[in-house]
């Protein structure tokens, strides 16, 4: 799905990354813990949080994450949109719950990613 | 639905011994890992899918009157907590699937959408 | 916050940050800048990734939970090193912080997504050798390598 039919489907709004608006969503995790999202080992998924901190952002850019779901209808701060801006994340806000969220991407076809479960990463080696 | 049925669809491990969930109705579904959220937001007869897993998320599954509790990510409960869980009449469930694909399943489930 | 930005030799970068405990505005400012140079540097990208994640709850763990701290970063040809010393409490038991999931972030910790209890696994998990040393009264040293060429340290062609 392209960003903006994301934002359709979860009656939500682009905040940041408007010009973005053709990007494809193909995949999502659902995180509201900061350590559980650093877990996350696939590459171009995007995030849905009920987070709302610059940690937040900070993280995705370390993880490459496309986009940024806030959940819940919390309103992301003023430097927190910024560092969004700077870091070319687009943002997302819904009121709808996480569960409608997820639940309504993935019936649209977002796809789960596999993230790594807590073992070591060494143990991938080939 | 019933909880059994979700339980048998979606394959989740049961982690709870001898707490019923044959007659158990399942309204909604509520994501969530902060606690004060759940304790905000979440609507009786729903299933909590989450990857906290400490004693406290019982004390919260009681008083918002939630029957079942599913954990993500493959992760497992402490003992402290199934056995609270036991004596509270709280089904903890279990599955490998992350929190996402999990909402997933359910949500379709419960609108009688065919999940993708 | 960046203490000093040295070149020591020409393929060499070192990196002392200063944390400030409970500074929750700019946690994350470091590794966030870690993370920029190492790109500049042109650095892989996997390790720079790894690197980053390493850093992050590294200083996150410092700004949280102790008196403040320092995060040194240094690059070299075969490996980036991380050091990440506070100057307390200090841990009573090493075994049981690394456990996954054991968590002692206070209640509004965890409402900022904080104190999922992953911070050390997720650092020794993506380390190629990871230490950790702690004396209560003293302090912690946590000790992180991230190898650059895999293949090389493992033997592999």
């Amino acid at each position: 799905m392209k960003l903006e039919e994301v934002a359709r489907a979860i009656d939500g709004k682009i905040l940041i990354g408007e010009e973005k608006k053709d990007l494809e969503i193909d995949k999502a995790y659902a995180a509201d813990l900061l350590s559980d999202v650093l877990a996350l080992t696939e590459e171009s998924t995007t995030l849905i949080t009920g987070t709302i901190s610059p940690q937040v952002v900070r993280v995705a850019e370390i993880l490459n994450i496309p986009a940024i779901i806030f959940v819940r209808g919390k309103k992301p701060t003023r430097k927190i949109l910024d560092y969004a801006k700077e870091a070319g994340i687009p943002i997302i806000v819904t009121n709808k719950t996480m569960f409608e969220t997820c639940g309504i991407l993935y019936s649209r076809g977002v796809r789960p990613c596999k993230n790594r479960p807590a073992t070591n990463i060494h143990e991938d080696a080939k | 639905m019933k909880l059994k049925e979700i339980i048998e669809k979606c394959k989740f491990k049961v982690f709870t011994q001898g707490v019923n969930f044959e007659d158990i109705d399942i309204t909604g579904g509520y994501t969530s890992d902060l606690l004060s959220d759940v304790m905000a937001a979440c609507e009786a007869g729903s299933v909590w899918i989450t990857i906290q897993r400490h004693l406290n998320i019982i004390a919260v599954a009681k008083l918002k009157e939630i029957p079942a509790i599913l954990i993500t990510r493959g992760l497992v409960p402490e003992k402290s907590t199934i056995e609270k869980a036991q004596e509270e009449g709280v089904v903890l469930l279990g599955t490998e699937l992350n929190s996402f694909d999990a909402t997933g399943k359910i949500y379709c489930l419960l609108k009688g959408i065919k999940g993708a | 916050m960046k203490m000093q930005n040295n070149v020591c030799e020409t393929n060499k970068l070192r990196f002392v940050y200063l944390i400030k405990p409970r500074d929750f505005s700019n946690a994350g400012d470091a590794s966030a800048n870690v993370r920029a140079e190492l790109e500049k540097h042109g650095i892989e990208p996997d390790v720079i990734r790894r690197v980053s994640i390493i850093c992050f709850e590294a200083e996150m763990n410092i700004v949280l939970y102790t008196k403040g701290g320092k995060l040194i970063v240094e690059v070299d040809d075969q490996k980036v090193d991380i050091q990440a010393l506070d100057k307390g409490p200090g841990i009573e038991d090493i075994n049981l912080v690394m456990t996954p999931g054991y968590s002692t972030a206070p209640e509004w910790a965890l409402e900022y997504g904080f104190g999922a209890g992953m911070g050390l696994p997720n650092m020794k998990n993506n380390s190629d050798v990871f230490e950790i040393e702690s004396e209560v009264g003293k302090g912690t040293v946590i000790h992180s390598i991230v190898y650059r060429r895999k293949n090389e340290v493992k033997g592999n062609n």
